[in-house]
């Protein structure tokens, strides 16, 4: 195995492992500042920030030869008897050289800055900088420069890493954004004409190092230290992409890419990243209600029958004994619901009716699968977790049927009542959709918004978007990932987990964490999600092979 | 940190002398304090019927004000720093980029519940624009509590009530000149 010695720690790394000094001192616990590398775009070693020393040890006689000049670390590979030294005067003095350099020119606005609290030049700054300025200069007031729909660009606040240049070259594929002029007058800017507009525009955003950038949709909104984060997964669409959800008080205020191998590297695309909005729709059902049962209120508008609000607590009861009395039942299990929420929803309608009817729910489809030349897909099932659920089903010898076997069944009359499970961020069912469902005794419809299905409803539950959840989802490509919620949902709206779990008749608070252990050992196909599962997911076909 | 810590000093308590143990020139010399009161100017006033007199008002901490720049707009930046140092957690502000083409970001809505406030300047000293100042204004009343939420309508009035009395501590606007 070759060995790397970082300040005189010796590390080794595997033998076919192409590491370069920034990723090898870290191996050793040892971070070397850099802002223009990252490890999904190219190498240009344009900031400075990373130089350090380093040299060669003769294997035959444990000699060690030094590289006269600093060189930059991103850029130079190690190899058995590599030798860094990150600690050394001549390397500090080189860093507090750089951030001076770096904060000539740059406006010093943190105040105003929305970048402020998370900046790397304010954190290399405390770190690695000098106490004063030698320079007479004062703060001024960054230029603002419009260069796409999702994105603005704080002219002055630049240090020209270009990292977003490169990433709409590499990873994106579109390369609108350019450095125009030289020298101390290199300025990032977009080609006229072609404004920054591509679906993973909001990355350039994250990988920006200072507050150059800025998403015009958190801008001023709050700033970031008061925020919290939790480790989730987008419900944007089946690639099932790592994030984090950055919340204040219930409120969510923006999503991040979270770093994931298996999944999405560092990105995610435009649509998951502002795909939350609906969670903060005042228009979202905020209660559960009942109509009074009517089996031939269909087409007398008049004749509509009163809705009455009903407590939760009631739900589970009267739920349960309603649809128990109707007879014969259909659910639809919501590829938005995890795997641990659609588990239980079978087990409660199995124990309901045990010849139930079982199918996944409505797969909304836009588009065609759309990849990127970095390798990121954006998926055009816009659910996040068909597979999870299909593989659910199977438990309960219901695999292989879709939403469109469940319609069948029920339009042939073999139903007498049905429980859809939606939960869709937008509008996904048409009037003459719906009427397949009219002449059901029970119809019970737990979605977030209202639709021409809700209004048939006899039971309208209010649901819970993706960040108010716990569970696990499994994206198209088999990798299960579980996460925590993030928030809690609108005040007077149980999360589904937390309805099947009382209507189970479990005692306490619903425990996501339980049920998946449940399904683990119970399930050899859900054998992976066993045990503590680690934050980048784990692949559920891995086991089921071994 | 133990007792038996090298680095701590320890004094013995001195032992009492013929005086203490008499008690008797202890208790004249209280009395003498009680007497030289009872003749002493009195220091208390009966508000509100009387005005209190405040020492130094640049340095009083009474009713917050949102002092103006020299344009008469809102000079505060919306940077949160005030609200990130409250304590009491009273401030509420809603940023939005500013109307005006040389400032970037100003307060849509800028809040202070007084009555949650502590009035322990933690904001004043936050500011980075000296926009936010505690004035010398003590008699704060209200009918109320919705209207001791000072709005920033109010607490710019405030500023225009107080500034010839006090002025503000600094004109320019520290990142943005």
């Amino acid at each position: 195995m070759p060995v790397v010695i970082v300040d005189g720690q010796e590390i080794e790394i595997g033998a076919d492992e192409r590491l370069n000094c920034i990723e090898a001192a870290r191996r050793a616990g040892k971070e070397i500042p850099h802002y223009c590398w990252h490890p999904g775009l190219s190498v240009v070693a344009s900031c400075r920030m990373c130089l350090i020393e380093t040299g060669q040890r003769d294997a035959a006689t444990g000699t060690i030869t030094m590289v006269p000049k600093l060189v930059p670390g991103c850029q130079t590979p190690v190899k058995d008897g590599t030798v860094i030294v990150t600690e050394s005067q001549l390397v500090k003095d080189s860093r507090a050289r750089v951030e001076e350099a770096l904060l000539i020119d740059h406006p010093i606005d943190c105040p105003i800055c929305d970048k402020a609290g998370e900046c790397l030049l304010q954190d290399y700054h405390f770190e690695h900088g000098q106490p004063e300025r030698r320079a007479d200069l004062q703060p001024f007031h960054s230029r603002k420069r419009d260069v796409g729909p999702t994105v603005t660009l704080f002219v002055d606040r630049c240090i020209m890493c270009t990292r977003c240049v490169r990433f709409t070259r590499e990873i994106s594929g579109t390369a609108e954004l350019m450095v125009t002029s030289r020298g101390a007058k290199e300025e990032i800017d977009v080609f006229p004409g072609h404004p920054l507009a591509n679906k993973l525009s909001g990355n350039v955003v994250d990988l920006c190092p200072v507050g150059a950038l800025g998403d015009k949709d958190f801008l001023y909104q709050q700033r970031v230290w008061f925020l919290k984060r939790e480790a989730n997964v987008c419900g944007g669409c089946s690639a099932g992409c790592s994030i984090h959800t950055e919340h204040n008080q219930d409120a969510v205020y923006r999503l991040k890419p979270r770093e994931n191998p298996h999944v999405n590297k560092w990105w995610i695309c435009d649509e998951g990243r502002y795909g939350w909005h609906h969670l903060h729709d005042q228009a979202r059902l905020r209660e559960a209600s009942r109509k009074a049962p009517s089996p031939s209120h269909r087409g007398n508008a008049a004749a509509t029958p009163a809705t009455e609000s009903i407590e939760w607590a009631d739900v589970v009861v009267k739920l349960r004994d309603d649809l128990k009395a109707a007879g014969r039942l259909a659910v639809a299990v919501s590829p938005m619901l995890t795997v641990e929420e659609a588990w239980m929803l079978c087990a409660v309608a199995r124990s309901i009716d045990p010849e139930a009817f079982l199918a996944v729910g409505f797969v909304p489809t836009h588009g065609e699968d759309e990849s990127f030349p970095g390798g990121f897909t954006i998926r055009a099932e816009k659910c996040p977790n068909r597979k999870g659920v299909e593989e659910v089903l199977a438990l309960y010898d219901a695999g292989g049927r879709s939403w469109n076997d469940l319609v069948a069944h029920v339009a042939a009359g073999k139903a007498d009542a049905a429980w859809i499970t939606a939960g869709y961020p937008g509008p996904w069912i048409d009037t003459a959709a719906a009427d397949a469902f009219a002449d059901l005794a029970q119809l019970v419809v737990q979605d977030l918004f209202d639709s021409p299905l809700m209004r048939l409803a006899t039971w309208r539950l209010p649901a819970t978007g993706f960040a108010e959840r716990a569970g696990t989802w499994v994206n198209v490509a088999h990798h299960a990932q579980s996460f925590r919620q993030a928030i809690r949902p609108p005040a007077g709206v149980w999360p589904e987990g937390r309805l099947f779990w009382n209507m189970l008749g479990r005692r306490g608070l619903y425990d996501a964490t339980a049920v998946r252990h449940q399904i683990a050992t119970s399930s050899p196909a859900f054998a992976a999600l066993a045990g503590e599962l680690p934050a980048a997911g784990v692949d559920l076909r891995l086991h089921q092979i071994a | 940190m133990k007792p038996s810590d090298p680095s701590i000093t320890w004094l013995e308590e001195k032992p009492l002398g013929l005086a203490e143990r008499l008690y008797l020139p202890l208790f004249v010399s209280g009395l003498t304090t009680t007497a030289r009161h009872l003749v002493s100017p009195k220091v208390t006033v009966s508000y509100p019927d009387q005005r209190p007199k405040v020492g130094n008002p640049l340095i009083y901490r009474g009713v917050h004000r949102l002092n103006r720049d020299q344009e008469g707009r809102v000079k505060c930046v919306a940077c949160f720093l005030c609200a990130t140092a409250c304590p009491a957690h009273c401030i509420d502000i809603v940023a939005a980029e500013s109307p005006w083409p040389d400032r970037e970001k100003y307060p849509e809505s800028f809040h202070i519940d007084e009555l949650r406030c502590i009035f322990c300047g933690m904001c004043e000293e936050a500011c980075p624009v000296d926009a936010i100042e505690l004035t010398s204004l003590l008699d704060l009343t209200g009918k109320s509590r919705e209207e001791m939420i000072f709005d920033k309508e109010k607490l710019l009035s405030v500023y225009d009530m107080t500034k010839d009395a006090e002025p503000m501590k600094s004109t320019t606007m520290g990142c943005t000149p």
